[in-house]
């Protein structure tokens, strides 16, 4: 999705980069409630990493834990080599955006900024140009003067960005700092954090549940549920490996159908998917199926797959279907589609969804036509 | 008849009725006639003379003044600890803690006066103007708990973890950023606190031994009815001080919401 993160600049950039925080099966409990279940992450230095889960699924509690905020029950948390039990949160070399953003409202823009340089030892002068100078990184050079409370919330995330980077932490970590934003904003602050993270060069770690934002921005991605890392792997490979339904269903939407495991060979297995027919998954797209799955399935994603008019044909596989439902966005349309033969072993159909672009001179079909879906056995992936 | 003007004559009627007593205050306070009716007499300020020649009233003043500065500190600085503790903090038997604190809200006065009088009495204590001091605080205490808590439960945590991310201790998060954000409530926790304990009466009447109070020395003299009119001005000056004094502690409130930016969600006026 984005040109900055892709996997062969990451791997330019932290090839030789050593590891700014690890951590070693990390448990947390409140009370009875297990929060964090054995973490083991290592995060490299010069990484822009996320944690991306729903909600609940510890990831702003691995943060905090980074940050000093929170205990760990078990395990060890390292940051640039060194073991942080018992190392509070002002002595550790992280600071924090907050998801509020924290901006104290009973000070100025430049008291705020300034508010971590009190114990410095350098002069009035040389602080008030560090002010100066964290204020015209983030963009809002001239600002010190203004009252807080009248900054919008784009301008609040500045202060509280030139608040944390003003102490030259080695770790910058960000909780949800784009949810309180309107989607323009937070497109726009994406991309300026992603530059902000290249200028300073230094760590960042993401807490976010918008599978999109941690796609756009992120070298790595540690994919989180119920207190345990699922998948982590860079940007493209989350999206087009996830090594689990769960992940899969998390990032983007893919379309499941339940198959039947013909054989295995050296290149990969043979499948009878209902609608689609028999097919052989590649030995790089099998993943695992999730505990309460409903037997193995196959998966693609809506834009893996084209459709094509009724009496068109092309080189790939092709599998007809009927138009159940035609979602238009503007510059894609969504359909989705009934496969003949579809409704399989237990009888229940299953329309997939397809996406396809609105490029000039293609016109959007209509609901209940005939259309023919075209794919090939390398787009699916198999949860088994 | 217009929809709602019935409504309207009540609200007049019932606005009049509570706040007309108040405004006789004034207009006896200069009739220059001794009995406390119309028609009225002359004009005088001779009552407000004797008023400020009076030694005893100027000592019952001081009284009630030292009262009321000491118990709205102590109460507002215990009601801190206690409004912290409830909003931050965990810990066992929180609850029946607070309740205790909330407790001479629904007891009687009496109850609570006569038990004070008789725990002090049996511990040999004297009664001077410190037993009311400690009575005061008593019943001070729930409603500076009530809005202290209100105050700093409309803090932002992360206001305080940022405070210790950016290198502050506790204790300076707490000065730097805590205290000055809740000024506000602490302005109207000593500002309640100081109103409770000017006019508190059955405390002061229990506890003071023989010295009297603002409330007690009104009471004591309306046995005299020449002194009547000089209570009349005395009741005057109070009402205007009280004027007064809301007026500064809204402005300063009103500039704490401005200062913060946060929405006014209404203050005692």
């Amino acid at each position: 999705m984005s040109t900055q993160s892709s996997a062969a600049a990451y791997r330019a950039r932290t090839a030789t980069a050593k590891p700014m925080i690890e951590c070693r099966d990390v448990q947390k409990y409140y009370g009875d409630y297990h929060a964090l279940r054995g973490i083991d992450l290592t995060i490299r230095s010069g990484e822009f990493f996320s944690l991306l889960g729903p909600s609940g699924c510890g990831k702003t509690t691995l943060l905090r834990t980074i940050a000093g905020f929170e205990d760990i029950s078990s395990g060890v948390v390292l940051i640039d080599g060194q073991d942080m039990q018992g190392v509070p949160a002002k002595r550790r070399p992280t600071n924090m955006v907050f998801q509020s953003y924290a901006i104290f409202p009973h000070l100025t823009v430049a008291e705020n900024v300034g508010f971590g340089l009190r114990r410095d030892p350098r002069s009035k002068a040389e602080k008030a140009a560090a002010v100066e100078e964290a204020l015209a990184m983030v963009g809002l050079k001239g600002y010190g003067n203004r009252a807080s409370h009248a900054l919008s919330g784009g301008q609040r995330q500045r202060v509280a960005l030139a608040r944390a980077l003003i102490l030259k932490p080695k770790v910058l970590l960000l909780d949800e700092p784009l949810s309180a934003l309107d989607r323009k904003m937070r497109e726009q602050m994406q991309v300026e954090l992603i530059k902000l993270q290249r200028q300073v060069g230094i760590t960042f770690v993401l807490v976010t549940h918008d599978q999109e934002e941690a796609l756009v921005m992120s070298d790595r991605i540690a994919v989180m549920f119920e207190g345990q890392i699922a998948q982590l792997d860079g940007p493209e490979a989350l999206y087009a490996h996830p090594t689990s339904r769960r992940v899969a269903n998390f990032i983007g939407v893919m379309n499941f159908l339940p198959a039947r495991i013909l054989g295995e060979s050296a290149t990969g297995v043979e499948v009878d998917v209902p609608g689609l027919g028999r097919v052989e998954i590649p030995a790089a797209n099998i993943s695992h199926a999730d505990p309460g799955d409903e037997g193995p399935s196959v998966g693609f994603r809506p834009e893996a797959v084209s459709l094509l008019g009724a009496h068109q044909q092309t080189g790939a596989r092709v599998t007809p279907g009927v138009i159940d439902e035609v979602v238009y966005y503007g510059d894609m349309t969504y359909y989705d589609v009934r496969l003949d033969g579809s409704a399989g072993f237990d009888g229940k159909a299953r329309p997939v969804r397809i996406a396809m672009r609105n490029v000039f001179g293609r016109e959007v079909q209509d609901v209940g036509t005939r259309a023919n879906v075209s794919w090939s056995p390398g787009s699916l992936v198999l949860f088994r | 008849m217009k929809p709602g003007a019935g409504l309207r004559a009540y609200a007049l009627l019932y606005l009049l009725f509570l706040y007309a007593p108040i405004l006789l205050l004034p207009v006896f306070a200069f009739n220059s006639g001794t009995i406390i009716a119309f028609p009225l007499k002359g004009f005088t300020t001779q009552w407000f003379t004797q008023m400020f020649e009076n030694a005893s009233l100027r000592q019952a003043l001081g009284n009630s003044l030292t009262i009321a500065v000491s118990s709205s500190i102590f109460a507002t600085c215990l009601g801190i600890f206690a409004a912290r503790a409830s909003t931050r903090f965990d810990f066992p038997g929180k609850g029946p803690v607070m309740g205790l604190i909330m407790l001479p809200l629904v007891l009687p006065e009496i109850i609570v006066s006569i038990s004070l009088l008789v725990v002090l009495l049996s511990l040999g204590v004297q009664l001077t103007v410190l037993t009311v001091i400690l009575g005061h605080t008593l019943i001070c205490m729930p409603y500076a708990t009530v809005i202290l808590s209100t105050a700093f439960n409309s803090l932002d945590r992360s206001l305080e973890e940022a405070a210790y991310d950016l290198g502050e201790t506790r204790w300076s998060a707490f000065r730097l950023v805590i205290l000055p954000l809740v000024m506000p409530g602490i302005i109207s926790s000593l500002l309640m606190s100081f109103t409770i304990s000017l006019d508190e009466f059955i405390i002061a009447f229990f506890l003071a031994g023989n010295e009297p109070t603002l409330p007690t020395y009104i009471y004591s003299q309306l046995r005299f009815p020449k002194q009547i009119p000089m209570i009349m001005a005395l009741g005057t000056m109070l009402v205007v001080l009280s004027v007064i004094l809301l007026t500064v502690a809204e402005y300063f409130r009103r500039r704490g919401i401005a200062k913060t930016g946060a929405t006014d969600s209404g203050g005692f006026l």
